[in-house]
Order: structure tokens, then sequence, then C-alpha cells
């Protein structure tokens, strides 16, 4: 009788494995995906299916080319979790080169050349997202709108939204439109009332179809959060933080600054604070931390969004504080028990 | 009965109970085993002393081991039978290591001892029930095994506000305290009560989880027939709750401060086994040979909860529990969170052993293979201790030590959770607990470090001034033979040279009796750190101090030694270390006159090939110049030397004699003084206990100081006398200045002693209020004498700056 020798403890919480994690994740995206799909037709699945193939393509040639276990790693469906917000994240009708190119910038570059999962500073999607964002501002700015809003009157067939991934379909600018958040930003000097009743991507329908599509990824953030696989703090502090300063700033200036309302249901508000700010990898640890992390880049969303030069601030949001984290992270550790004070910073001083 | 309030703690787990498997039996007694094995080392501390040789019979409850020091324990005879042997046999440690066991083969007739139980606890001295305690083998029985007096007398530091029993038994699996509650609920409090009489705490609180309603009822039930006071405290059933540091949380809303001990805030904490191994001992006699261990685990057919005799080896357990040998794939003594795996099943159950979990693949199975660590936090919402593990984790993977213990890696209490709940199966505890044992070898080895530098700096001093000695003595011998030819002609060039040494000798005596001083001052120091250390149980430091201490007093004598031999001979170094300078500077002059004539005859070469050249030829005159001067020097430094030489036996060889009766009396001195030292620390322990030997001690310490002061005296007699054959005048004003020293120095003893004599009056008058009249006294007495000697070392030590 061979009796097995290992430390304590010995038992594990059954079934919570990384994978499940990764797994949970992916699927509380699905009210968010049904909404899109339903508002703006196929071309987020098929954005999802190239995302997923290239994600975990690159992710099993870089694991053989690192000579580490293919299956293993790809089993903890970390790639795939890529995939799946680069998917979301990305135009319904952008052409698959762009997803590619996200995709797999992503993998490789953002996540395995730094050591793999866990040790990437930066959110590998977000990376992948802000390359294309730069590096093809034309496709990933076409976001197709509203059936009844758009010129054609109608939503992208199955057939025509594969044309216009992998093909190129003439008449894409009839079925798409300025996202509110683009309509906001150029609507230059016009007050807000009169931008809202002009200014086509600010109408009543449009809004609401981003309201939905924020209100679906609520709802899965909410499931993460009984799941306890996220906390309250990220996402809380970034959507408190973004509507205080939008609110502020309403205040002061209601003829040209948008309600906390309009910035919290639009763009990929809810998204972003639920399912991109939360990437456990790259954000801060401690609570405080994640409060901290939070709220910086709730600041970021309403700066980029209102002077900067994008649409939508979520993904250089997140990219700037993702370079702050650890710093963060030294300035928030909490209060360990039996001490008076938290440590601070990483002077090695006396035991308080 | 009062409610008390339940605060929470940060984090813990709920993993599944798993209790009621070993609580559908009822309370099994098994059979006796064909050997008892009893491990001298039970508990915390120092392990026991054997009392029994081989062959021996011994009875029931009959001590077999007595303490070995402060932090020790008694070991009894679980039943009666011979010792068959004292040898090194498998035991129940994570390590899976052997170690000194006594193995009793049981008679079978189960023969008591005389028991004699201590009837009148609530009038004889509580000191008294303390030590009575420390011979009934009592410690603590949740999971350390901490002397149980030891603890108690910690408690007395400040007043205590808390007494908490611990009744949470938060593991998973675990019943056994659960059991004990049901069957022994009376005996627990009146165990509590002879506890509560002894630390007098305001408020008595059971701390038990809401998950053993049975176990409340009884309580409730024994509470209400004795009209106690003590408070039972139901808590929400979370793991680590039954930690010390946690329940000290949940029932007072107060945190033990990082690296102090519940003492310090006024709270204490037993646990319930512990409470009724004191009624078993104050009320039955009996000393601590069984206790409550949970069988359980998917191996076994009958799991259950059994009183067991100590040294019963877990094999005949499972047997008892019907184990089923082939299913158990992991065998863990203590629960699932925190138990150790044992790799043997001839491991005896000791006194800490709560549990055997006999688990089979199925139940617990083997870890799954570790993966990278994604930060999800999960660890950190769990650790009770508010701790970063994935912080830690990453410091601990990359050695960054530093940065680990600034994040306070030593608060870790390794429960487990944060491992529980990690996704990636890190075994996070493994990485904590290797990151703390490699910072703890470090401190160790930079402590030894620090000692092996000062010895080696020590040993290069003492080669030096040997080197120094033989040159001399070579000289002088030299010197002899070259006496009669050039002995005046230098006797003024010795003079400054003689003058220099002089001054350099008291330098470096001077330095040495600075060191000396320091040496002292941190040997001090680190007494005081160990004496503070075992009292307030750091057991992980006191070896460790226990080490530097003896370091630290080799270095002191070491040095002492060192000065001694300067002291008594600085006529001898003085003319030892002359030369040195001299025979440099001729060293110097010597290669000088070589390397000028080498270059010479290289010149005269080259102008022997080319004869006409002009500058060749100037260079030539220069360097036969140079030579000249060169051997000029020479010549007049070994004329100097040797002259020197011709002086140095007289001086040399006037001492030696005298020195080494010196010496040697020196040396019984220390000696003697030892022995004083021994008796007295063996006896301030016997005090400690109450022993009987301490009326033979205190004979014994008499006589030892007696002979340690005639030692002194006949010291201090040769060194008077010592002066007077030596005719010159330094030696005697040095020798002079020493006795005066040493006189200083027993002034200092003699203070010393007497304010450790009121020290320990004092210690005594607080334990002991009813002799406060005649203590008082002798206190008053004690501070007289010391003031005395006080006075005489000012005026010492005055006379002596004056010289």
């Amino acid at each position: 009788m061979a009796l097995l020798r290992i430390t304590s403890p010995h038992t594990q919480r059954a079934g919570r494995r990384t994978s499940w994690v990764m797994l949970m994740v992916i699927l509380a995206t699905i009210p968010g995906i049904a909404v899109q799909s339903w508002l703006f037709g196929w071309g987020t699945l098929i954005n999802l299916a190239i995302a997923a193939i290239t994600a975990l393509l690159s992710e099993a040639a870089v694991l053989t080319m690192r000579r580490r276990s293919v299956a293993f790693y790809l089993k903890d469906y970390s790639a795939l979790l890529t995939a799946v917000l680069l998917g979301i994240a990305l135009p319904p009708s952008v052409p698959w080169w762009v997803t590619v190119t996200a995709v797999a910038f992503a993998v490789i570059f953002a996540k395995q050349l730094y050591g793999g999962l866990g040790n990437n500073p930066f959110n590998p999607a977000m990376v992948g997202y802000a390359i294309v964002l730069v590096s093809f501002p034309v496709p990933m700015t076409q976001w197709v709108g509203a059936s009844d809003m758009v010129s054609s009157g109608s939503m992208l067939s199955l057939s025509q939204s594969l044309q216009a991934i992998f093909h190129h379909l003439p008449s894409i600018d009839s079925y798409t439109m300025a996202t509110p958040l683009d309509g906001f930003k150029h609507k230059d000097s016009l007050s807000s009332t009169a931008a809202f009743n002009s200014i086509a991507s600010l109408k009543g329908a449009n809004l609401n179809s981003w309201l939905f599509i924020n209100g679906a990824y609520l709802l899965g953030g909410l499931i993460l959060l009984a799941l306890r696989i996220i906390t309250w703090h990220t996402p809380v502090a970034v959507l408190s933080s973004l509507s205080v300063i939008s609110g502020v700033f309403y205040l002061i200036d209601p003829n040209h600054a948008a309600t906390p309302w309009f910035h919290l249901t639009t763009g990929a508000a809810m998204f972003g604070a639920f399912f991109i700010a939360t990437d456990p990898v790259t954000s801060c640890t401690s609570n405080r931390g994640k409060l901290v992390y939070g709220t910086g880049i709730g600041i970021l969303i309403y700066v980029i969004r209102t002077w900067g030069g994008y649409p939508d601030g979520i993904a250089f949001g997140v990219l700037l504080m993702n370079f702050a984290a650890p710093l963060i992270d030294y300035y928030t550790q909490p209060r360990t028990y039996g001490h008076k004070k938290a440590k601070k910073g990483l002077t090695i001083k006396e035991d308080n | 009965m009062q409610t008390t309030n339940i605060f929470s703690f940060h984090g813990g787990i709920h993993p599944p109970e798993n209790k009621a498997q070993s609580l559908t039996l009822p309370l099994g007694h098994p059979s006796l085993p064909k050997e008892l094995i009893l491990p001298l080392s039970q508990h915390i501390g120092q392990s026991s002393r054997p009392l029994v040789n081989q062959g021996e019979q011994v009875l029931k409850g009959q001590a077999v081991a007595i303490n070995n020091g402060f932090l020790s324990s008694f070991l009894h005879a679980p039943t009666s039978g011979t010792i068959t042997a004292i040898e090194e046999r498998v035991i129940a440690h994570p390590s899976g290591l052997s170690d000194l066991c006594i193995v009793i083969e049981p008679d079978g007739n189960d023969c008591w001892t005389e028991r004699k139980p201590l009837d009148d606890w609530r009038r004889i001295s509580k000191t008294d029930v303390l030590s009575y305690l420390a011979e009934m083998g009592i410690v603590g029985m949740g999971g350390a095994g901490f002397p149980t007096q030891v603890k108690l007398q910690g408690a007395h530091k400040h007043p205590l506000t808390h007494f908490i029993i611990n009744a949470a038994e938060c593991e998973p699996y675990i019943t056994a305290d659960d059991m004990l509650i049901r069957e022994k609920a009376e005996q627990l409090v009146l165990g509590i009560e002879v506890l509560q009489h002894l630390v007098e705490a305001d408020q008595v609180i059971i701390g038990i989880e809401d998950n053993k309603p049975q176990a409340i009822a009884a309580l409730n039930n024994a509470l209400a027939q004795h009209n106690n006071t003590i408070q039972v405290a139901v808590v929400p059933t979370k793991y680590p709750s039954g930690g010390e540091k946690q329940l000290i949380q949940l029932l007072t809303g107060k945190e033990v401060p990082s690296g102090q001990h519940p003492a310090d805030i006024g709270i204490l904490c037993q646990n319930v086994g512990t409470c009724v191994a004191v009624h078993d001992s104050i009320y039955l006699g009996q000393p601590l040979i069984t206790r409550f261990t949970t069988l359980t685990g998917d191996a076994l057919k009958a799991p259950q909860n059994v009183e067991v005799l100590l040294g019963t080896p877990v094999k005949h357990l499972l047997d008892y529990a019907q184990a089923t040998h082939k299913k158990i794939s992991r065998l863990v003594m203590g629960g699932p969170m925190m138990g150790f795996t044992l790799n043997s099943i001839d491991a005896p159950i000791v006194k800490t052993s709560n549990c055997i979990l006999a688990a089979s693949k199925k139940e617990l199975p083997a870890p799954a293979p570790e993966q990278a660590c994604i930060r999800c936090g999960m660890c950190e919402q769990a650790c009770p201790a508010s701790l970063l593990p994935q912080q830690l984790l990453w410091f601990s993977k990359s050695q960054e030590f530093e940065k680990a213990e600034h994040y306070n890696l030593f608060d870790c209490i390794e429960c487990g959770a944060c491992s529980y709940v990690c996704p990636s199966s890190i075994p996070l505890v493994q990485y904590y607990r290797h990151t703390k044992s490699s910072i703890r070898e470090a401190r160790e080895a930079a402590v030894k470090s620090d000692l092996a530098k000062q010895r080696f700096e020590a040993r290069k001093a003492r080669q030096e001034a040997e080197a120094a000695e033989k040159e001399a003595k070579r000289l002088a011998r030299q010197k002899t033979s070259t006496q009669k030819t050039e002995g005046k002609a230098t006797e003024t060039k010795k003079a400054t040279p003689a003058a220099e040494t002089k001054t350099a000798i008291p330098d470096e005596s001077k330095k040495l009796k600075v060191d000396i001083a320091l040496a002292k001052n941190k040997l001090k120091k680190l007494q005081k750190q160990l004496v503070e250390a075992q009292e307030n149980e750091h057991v992980e430091e006191i070896n460790h101090l226990q080490l530097q201490v003896t370091e630290q007093e080799k270095t002191l004598s070491l040095l002492e030694q060192q000065l001694e031999k300067m002291a008594t001979t600085p006529a001898e170094k003085s003319t030892k270390a002359a030369p040195a300078p001299v025979n440099e500077e001729l060293k110097k002059a010597k290669i000088d006159v070589a390397l000028i004539g080498a270059k010479l005859k290289k010149a005269q070469k080259q102008l022997a090939e080319s004869p006409d050249d002009n500058e060749l030829k100037a260079n030539v005159r220069e360097l036969e110049k140079g030579l000249a001067q060169a051997q000029s020097l020479l010549d007049r430094l070994t004329s100097s030397t040797a002259a020197q030489k011709a002086d140095t036996p007289q001086k040399a060889s006037s001492k030696p004699t005298v020195n080494d009766d010196l010496k040697k009396a020196k040396i019984d001195l220390a000696i003697a003084k030892a022995a004083v030292k021994k008796v007295e620390k063996a006896l301030k322990k016997a005090e400690e206990l109450k022993a009987p030997e301490s009326g033979t001690l205190r004979q014994q310490l008499q006589e030892a100081q007696q002979r340690a002061d005639s030692l002194e005296k006949a010291l201090s007699n040769p060194q008077t006398q010592s002066p007077a054959t030596e005719a010159t005048k330094s030696n005697a004003s040095t020798d002079e200045s020493a006795a005066q020293k040493e006189q200083i120095k027993k002034q200092k003893i003699a203070s010393a002693m007497a304010k450790a004599a009121i020290n320990k009056l004092k210690k005594r008058l607080a334990a002991e209020p009813d002799q406060a009249e005649s203590i008082q006294q002798e206190i008053a007495a004690a501070e007289k004498r010391q003031q005395e000697a006080d006075a005489l070392l000012a005026q010492l030590t005055q006379s002596q700056d004056t010289m």
C-alpha cells in the first residue's frame, strides 16, 4: 500500500477550475451576443467564428514553438475567451482580415510572447482591438445601424454578411451608420438638444438598440458577480466614476455635454465594465486597488469619449490603467490581520 | 446566561463538512494494542527525558518521562506493562522521520498507580496547581501541543478580559471535540472552572460552531445544572473559525497584533480537550494518557470516535474501524485542511492527534496539475488573514524574500483556504511554507556568518600575536650570538621604536576591552531576548536565540582570554612587537640593494657593448651611487636590529612562571563560577516547579559559591604578589589597576546579583501575596545590599579613572 504523501490542504473546491472560470465568462456573454445578433444581424456570430479559429490556431502554434503541451493549455479556454471578447468588440461587418489580425496579435504578441496565461501585463483582447483600431480606422468605425434607421431599411442577410466580411459588399454603406457616441462626438457646435433632434444616429431607435445591448451585458455581468467569478469593485468603480464625471460636466454645461445615462447606455460601457476591466490577469489584485483601477478607467473613458480622437475609450482606458496596475497594487495592500495599518509602497520598513 | 456578540472575520471557506460519517456510531473503546509507542516529543518545546529503563515494570499513570526545561512536558504510561525499548520509532510527524520513543508492552492488567487528586485546588497556591498540571503532562490538545502550564503562566502578564474555550472544530471530518462535549459536558465545565480559578478572566466564553446542535444542547444542559457564568457563543460554520486568532476575532472583535500572542491583549484560549484533561487530573488524579480521536474516511467501514490510549499505533485503530487497507490512498493525521500525511501505519497516536482520516482515492483525489495563476483573487477573498496570496505566490516563485516579508508572509496561518479555492490548483501553502523556511534559514545563516567573521578576525589577531612572539624569540636567540660585537652602537636608536610600541599595546588592549564590553552588552541583550521568547512562547525563536547566545558566549570568552594574555604580559608584548617596523625597513632596504644591483649590472653590460655611450656611463654612475646609499642604509638597519635583540631576553624571561600560576587559578575560578551558574539555574527551575530537590540544590549552590569565592581570593593573592617579584614600575602599575578592575568586576557582580535577587523576590511577591511582609523585608535588605555595592563600585571606578 503506497500512501500518498503531500502537504496540506488535501482537498480542493470541486469543479471550479480555471477552465470553468473562463467558460463561465464566455457563457455570460451569450445574452449580449444574442441581442447584438438580433439587432445587427449575423456579423457578430461570423466574427466570433473567425476569431475563435484564429485564436486557437495561433495559441496552438505558439505553444508548439514553446514546446508546451498544446491540449493542456487550449483546454483552459483562455484563448477562446480572448477571441470571444474581440469578436464582440469588432464591428459586425468588419472584413475578416481585420478580425484575424486583431486576434492573432492579441494571442501571439500580447499574451504568449509575455509567457502565456497569467503573465501578460496588458489585456490581450484590448491590445488586439487597439492595433486594428489604429491601423484600419475606416472598417473599424463602420458599424451596422439599427435596421429601421439605415437607408436600406433592413438588416444584412447571412449571405450579405458573409459577402461583406469575406469579399466586398458595395452597398455596405446603406446598412451602416454612426454609433450614438460617434454621432454625438461629431455634433460639432450643435447644442445637445439640437443634436438629439437632428442627428440620425442620436435618434431614439438607435439609442434604444445600444441600451438593449448594454442591458444584456449588464445581465451577463450580474451573472458573473453571482457566481463570484468577479467582485463588484471594478465594474462599480468604472460605472460610478463614469457617471460621476459625466454628471459633473453635464451640470456645468448641459448644452454640450451628454447625460450620465447616455454615457452608461451607449458604446461598450457595460461590456467594458463587466467583461474587459475585470480581466484578473491585468487588473489590480486587492479590493481597494480594484476600486482605484476601475475609477481610473471610468475617468479615461469619459476623457477619450469627450476630448479624444476616438468615439469610445474602453480599449485605451483599460490599456492605460493596465500600465498603472502594478503601481496601484503597491499602494493599496489590504490591512493584514493583526496589523494596525496597511502597508504602502515597497519601502521595506519596520513593522507597524 | 448572557448572549455574546458574534463578530466576523475576513474570508473563510465552506468546504463539505463530512462530519456525519463519524457520528453514526457511539464512542468506541479500542482494545489494548500489543505495544504502546510514546514519542518523547509530543508537544512543542524540548522533548521529555525518560525516567525509566528498558525492562522496567510500569503501572498505569506512572510518569515515564520528565520535562526537560521550561518548555517541555511529562509523559505517563497509558497502561501497566513492561518497557521493552527506548529507541527510534516512526512518529506521527510531517517529516515522516523517526524519533526516540518509549515502547511499552502492556501486561493486560491495566493496573493503576496510586492516584492523588488535587482536591484542595481552590485553597493551595496557584503555582502549586500549575506545577501539578505540568506533572500531569497536560498540553494543548487542539493542535500544537503547547504545555498548558506555560500558557497559563503566560496569561498572567496582563489582566485577562476573555477566557475562550475553543470548541469550534472547524476542520471538515473531525468530530472528536463534538463527541467529547456530548460525552463529558459536565467534566468540561468543571475543568473550565479550575482553569478560570487559575486565570481569573472577566468573561468565560465557549466558542462553538452551529453545526453541533447536540453538543450545544449538552453544554447548555451542563451549564444550567452548575448555574455557571460561562457563556456559550454559537458561531456560524465557516472554516477556519476554530483558528485561535479567528475565534478571538469572532468572539471579541479584537485582533491579536502581528507577532504577539493572545495573552498580550488579555485573552487566553484553551481547547475543550485540554479542559477535560485538566478536570481528569485535578478531580481524578489521572494524568493525560487518553484522548478522543476521530477515525473517519471512506476506507473505513466503521468510522467513529474513539477514546484511545496515547501511543496506540494507527494500524491498531484502522483495524478497529474495519479499514480496507487497499482502499487507503492517503492517510491524514488531523483534518483535510491542515493535517499531515502519514507514510506509515505504525506511527502512534500522540497528545495532539485529533483525527485519523483514511481517505480513498475518490475521496481525496491527487491534486490536479498546477496551472498558471490568473490572479483571479479568489484566494484573496478567502484569506482569513487579509493577505494577498497571489502576490505572495509571485514573490515566492521569484524568491523575492524581502518583498514577501513586506507583504506579511509571516502572518499567514497556513490554513489552506487559498489553496482550497485556487482554480489553477496551485499548492499555495506549500510555496509559503518553503519561502518561510528559506527566510528563516537565511536569517540563521546571516547570524552564523556574522559570528564566523568575528571568530575569524579574533583568530587572525591571535595568530598574528603568536607569530610576533615567535619572531621575537627567534631574534632573541640570534642576538645572543651577535651581542658582543655590536652592543653599544645603537642604544640611542632603539629608544624610539620601543616607545612607539608601548603606546601601541595599551591601544590594542583598550580596543579589546571595548570589544569585550560590546560583546557583553550583546550577550546580555540576547539573553534578555531569550528569556522573553521563553516567556512569550515564541517557540521558533527560542532555538535560534539559544544558538546565538552560546555563540556570543564563546566569542566573549575568547576575547576575554585575549585580553588576559595581553594584560598579564605587557612587557613581553612590548618587546615582541618592537622589531617589526625595523624589520620592515630592513627588508625594504635589502630589496632596494638587490634591485639597484641588478639595474647596475644591466647598465654595465650595455656599457660593455657600446663603451662610447655617455648617457649610459652617467646612468651607471648614478646607479652605483644609489647602490652605495642603499647599502649604507641596510648596514645601519641591520646593526640597529641586532642591538635591539640584545635587550629582549631580560624582559621576556621574568614573568612566565607567575603567569602560568595565575592562568591556572583563573581557569579554576572560571570553572567554579560556571558550576555556580549551573546550580543556580537548576535551582531556579526546581523552584519554578516546586520540586523537592530545591533544598539540596540550594546547598549545592552555597558550596559551589564558597569554592568560587575561595578561588577568587587565591587568585587575587598571587596577583598582588606578582608585581613585587618584578622590579619594573610599569608592570606594577598595570597589575595594580588589574587588581582594581577585578574588584570593580566583583562589585558589579555583587550589584547585579542583588538586583537579580530583588527581581526574583518581586516576582515571588506577585505570585504569593500572602507572604508579602516577609518578602518585602527581604527586598529591602537586597536593595540595601545593591546600593552598597553600587556605591563601592562608583568609588572604585572613580579611583580607577583618576589613576
